[in-house]
């Protein structure tokens, strides 16, 4: 989503995207004229007219699990983006009876939270985990 | 689910939905209105419709017709920026 029209979402996918994606992006390119929906989600700069780099995570149920906004000269990772939704597909699949800790990516150790787990995440996660 | 837009010369429009915008008069509109509404994890997501461009058709969505899937939502500073 942009302040641009979908008029220009169709020229941009027309004349730049579909060279980098076969057949053009596959998602709908979204118009926000006025920013009024950046507004609501708070990533609307009113200065420059226009929306900042911001990225919300929405569950099935319409509630947002995160969100990251970034100012427009540094560009998302997108598969820290998947990573994310993997993790609380996870969660949300156990129905809060498992955790991810730091670092997990898919295959990696969850952490099942309760008085066990108490003062003994040290045996369960290590340091290197957070990196690798 | 995301209805199909006629091109015409009109520009449509959306914005938030379920909650009236009010309208003010040059003389009372303060100069930067404060925005009450916060974003947080684990709250709502603010509803809202949108025109859009999907595959060669131009589409109106809306949020909560989506319901039921993950969504991810992204933001831009302009079409021909990186993403």
């Amino acid at each position: 989503m942009s302040i641009d029209s979908m008029f220009v979402h169709k020229m941009w996918d027309d004349h730049e995207l579909s060279k980098m994606v076969d057949g053009g992006v596959p998602f709908a390119m979204l118009s926000d004229a006025g920013g009024r929906v950046g507004k609501a989600y708070g990533v609307y700069d009113e200065d420059g007219g226009v929306e900042n780099r911001g990225r919300f995570l929405i569950d099935p149920d319409g509630v947002i699990q995160g969100f990251e906004v970034l100012t427009p000269p540094v560009g998302r990772n997108v598969n820290e983006t998947l990573r994310q939704i993997q993790a609380f597909q996870l969660v949300r699949a156990s129905e809060g009876t498992e955790a991810t800790p730091s670092g997990w990516k898919p295959g990696k150790k969850i952490l099942k939270p309760g008085p066990d787990l108490v003062g003994n995440v040290w045996k369960e996660w290590k340091t290197d985990m957070a990196f690798d | 689910m995301a209805e199909e837009i006629k091109a015409g010369c009109a520009r449509p429009t959306g914005g938030p939905v379920g909650e009236a915008i009010p309208e003010s008069t040059p003389e009372t509109a303060p100069l930067k209105k404060e925005e009450k509404r916060m974003i947080q994890v684990g709250k709502k997501a603010p509803d809202f419709t949108a025109p859009g461009y999907r595959q060669g058709k131009f589409i109106n969505i809306k949020l909560s017709e989506h319901l039921g899937k993950w969504v991810v939502l992204c933001f831009y500073p302009g079409d021909f920026t990186f993403v």
